[in-house]
């Protein structure tokens, strides 16, 4: 069983929601990366995902953009991610890692290359913003031989054949993107949210995740209710991006406990 | 066998597809739909010509460059004159044909990256010919050098949003265009400027821009009884090049030579040439193409003296047209192009956009090896009004 499917199985027993915190990997410095991802553990994170910084990462706001030119600036490659995530595995067997960004650094590497060090390293999911079910055939090849679950955006605008077809490509979980923008903007509908899961779940049987736009633990609980798992992105690295050196660790540990505690309130 | 591309999946052998975040693919096969639906359309057809001959002013003419040609001893040099077109370039044709769906899919809202500007103001035009919201999204380094077109875009009633993230040049604007097609998809229709990004764009640009060769191909025999030895064009994108180009595909007797911006030159690094560049493969802006890009997968800054050129990538017929070796890719450097621009402005009288004067500076450059009976086609893309601070500050002349 993956690490992501037993994860889920785990929370589904204990009817709690998954906590899936989002930073992107080198910022502020790379020499942080792995001690904000035990943070984020230990602060509750059922599943981290992992952004691989893009010179042109066209889905993301201005928060996420600054995050991958700081990690950009301190020369963070998705070699040097891939390291990060074996280096977080000495220490950590359980949490699953899922490598978000996109597919630009992976075409340069080889998709084979990439799978098998995913594979190596101990990396779960891979999640590439700019590749649609349609152009990711031979990708998704090499992700499943090496056992690598593609784990895939829904939007609002996603119409019925089009769930269908991720839902037949899909592994690990899907991720409902919670409004029509980038991340880190701040139009969240619950709402739609609560008329589309259901919707989804005619013929998505993987867990649902919900993400963008969730900026605090009140909203992060009232999204936990609708759905298997809450994303947040953009409100964590804006939490470093505040933060120095010395705090950084710290302050991102305090603000997932906040939304640890408030979603198993949910 | 006949070239029949892109396929239906949008593929132009590796190249093109559809490489979008989920949130706007089901705008783009919105698009390719309506496209499809419109592209054959007699009323479409009828009110695109319309368009085209008394509001752009087409057919353009083909000019005979001939005092230049003499300069030269060689090759005789000809201009498909888009500069002649309303607002000064060839985006105009693209512009109106995507304004024309636009106004059938009922979107009242377009916007565009832009970055020399031509395409921004081409937008705006259209914008304001049939009363539509215009937001165009520009690279702040772009706005510096070209101002005059930035105020063009303002008069003509549309914002002019400045890019600041990245290299701030086109790239950067069309990150930005497409974040704000994702957060508008619903009400705003993308007028993209190049036969580049996800699918349809590619195929629906260059057939907008394809009345430039299907003109060429009725003139040239008028004016010289044949077609020429080789059509060249300058090459961003790449959209004024393809719709050149594309009606000559399959006249093998006619060279096509696609001349790329070579910057401070190729081994200087500091280029926008991934053809000429020999760049790896890669993907940008919803579609698979030759990029220039570090071993890392990163997109690196490019540069060039014309802004209309300074960008990473290319469209995915002209990779598609490297790699069948149908046609032939260049690259002019800074100095060559601005050498050409002087030349043409005191031998002929015509003062080209930067971006057009790479493509003659190429032909220039091949005139001389070549007989007096030999015919090059050039496209003179646009007209250099846009360039006058670019080209002054370079002289060192304050206007």
């Amino acid at each position: 069983m993956s690490r992501i499917q037993a994860t889920f199985e785990k929370l589904k027993q204990q009817q709690r929601k998954a906590l899936i915190p989002f930073l992107t990997a080198g910022d502020p410095d790379p020499q942080l990366t792995v001690p904000l991802l035990h943070a984020l553990v230990e602060a509750g994170a059922d599943v981290i995902e992992l952004g691989v910084p893009f010179s042109d990462p066209m889905a993301d706001g201005p928060t996420i953009q600054r995050a991958s030119e700081r990690a950009l600036k301190h020369g963070t490659s998705l070699r040097g991610v891939l390291d990060m995530v074996a280096e977080f595995r000495k220490q950590n067997d359980t949490t699953p890692v899922v490598l978000m960004g996109y597919g630009n650094p992976i075409e340069a590497m080889g998709w084979e290359t990439f799978a098998r060090r995913c594979a190596e390293v101990g990396v779960d999911g891979v999640l590439t913003v700019d590749f649609p079910p349609e152009e990711s055939h031979d990708a998704f090849e090499h992700l499943q031989q090496h056992g690598i679950d593609p784990i895939f955006l829904i939007a609002p605008t996603t119409n019925e054949a089009r769930i269908e077809l991720v839902a037949k490509l899909a592994r690990g979980y899907v991720y409902y993107v919670s409004l029509k923008g980038v991340t880190g903007a701040g139009n969240l509908d619950l709402s739609d949210i609560a008329h589309k899961i259901p919707q989804l779940r005619k013929h998505i049987r993987l867990p649902i995740g919900v993400g963008f736009g969730i900026r605090d633990a009140a909203t992060a609980q009232a999204v936990a209710k609708l759905c298997d798992g809450v994303v947040v992105g953009s409100r964590i690295v804006q939490e470093i991006e505040n933060s120095n050196e010395q705090n950084v660790v710290a302050n991102v540990g305090k603000f997932v406990r906040e939304l640890r505690t408030a979603i198993d309130q949910a | 066998m006949s070239y029949n591309y892109p396929d239906s999946s949008g593929h132009f052998g590796q190249f093109g597809g559809i490489y979008m975040a989920e949130t706007l693919i089901p705008a783009v096969e919105e698009l390719r739909q309506q496209y499809l639906r419109f592209r054959d359309d007699p009323e479409f057809k009828a009110e695109f010509a319309y368009e085209l001959k008394h509001y752009v002013g087409r057919p353009s003419p083909i000019y005979h460059a001939k005092r230049l040609s003499d300069s030269l001893g060689g090759a005789q040099i000809y201009l498909k004159r888009e500069d002649l077109n309303h607002t000064g370039a060839h985006k105009i044709n693209n512009a109106i044909g995507q304004a024309l769906l636009a106004k059938r899919m009922g979107k009242k809202r377009v916007i565009a990256e832009t970055g020399a500007g031509m395409h921004g103001v081409a937008t705006a035009t259209v914008a304001a010919r049939f009363g539509m919201e215009c937001i165009v999204y520009m690279g702040a380094e772009d706005i510096q050098r070209q101002a005059p077109n930035v105020f063009r875009m303002k008069l003509l009633g549309a914002t002019v949003v400045p890019v600041e993230s990245g290299s701030r040049t086109l790239k950067d604007a069309c990150n930005e265009a497409i974040r704000d097609w994702v957060t508008n998809v619903e009400s705003t229709f993308y007028i993209f400027g190049t036969a580049a990004g996800p699918h349809p764009y590619p195929m629906m640009v260059r057939d907008f821009q394809c009345v430039i060769g299907n003109e060429a191909k009725v003139q040239m025999p008028e004016m010289i009884g044949r077609q020429p030895d080789a059509v060249i064009a300058c090459v961003g994108g790449g959209s004024n090049a393809i719709g050149l180009f594309h009606s000559y595909i399959e006249e093998k007797n006619v060279q096509i030579i696609g001349v790329e911006a070579g910057g401070y030159g190729i081994a200087s690094g500091r280029h926008a040439a991934p053809l000429t560049a020999n760049s790896k493969v890669g993907v940008l802006h919803g579609n698979k193409v030759y990029l220039i890009q570090d071993e890392n997968g990163q997109i690196i800054e490019t540069h060039s003296i014309s802004a209309g050129l300074d960008y990473p990538g290319v469209g995915p017929e002209h990779c598609l047209l490297k790699d069948m070796g149908r046609a032939q890719y260049v690259a002019i450097n800074d100095d060559e192009a601005l050498a050409a621009f002087d030349a043409l402005c005191r031998f002929e009288g015509i003062i080209p956009a930067l971006e057009s004067s790479h493509a003659l500076a190429h032909a220039m450059k091949i005139a001389p090896t070549m007989g007096k009976d030999k015919v090059l086609l050039v496209n003179l893309s646009g007209r250099g009004d846009k360039d006058m601070n670019t080209v002054a500050k370079l002289k060192g002349i304050t206007l």
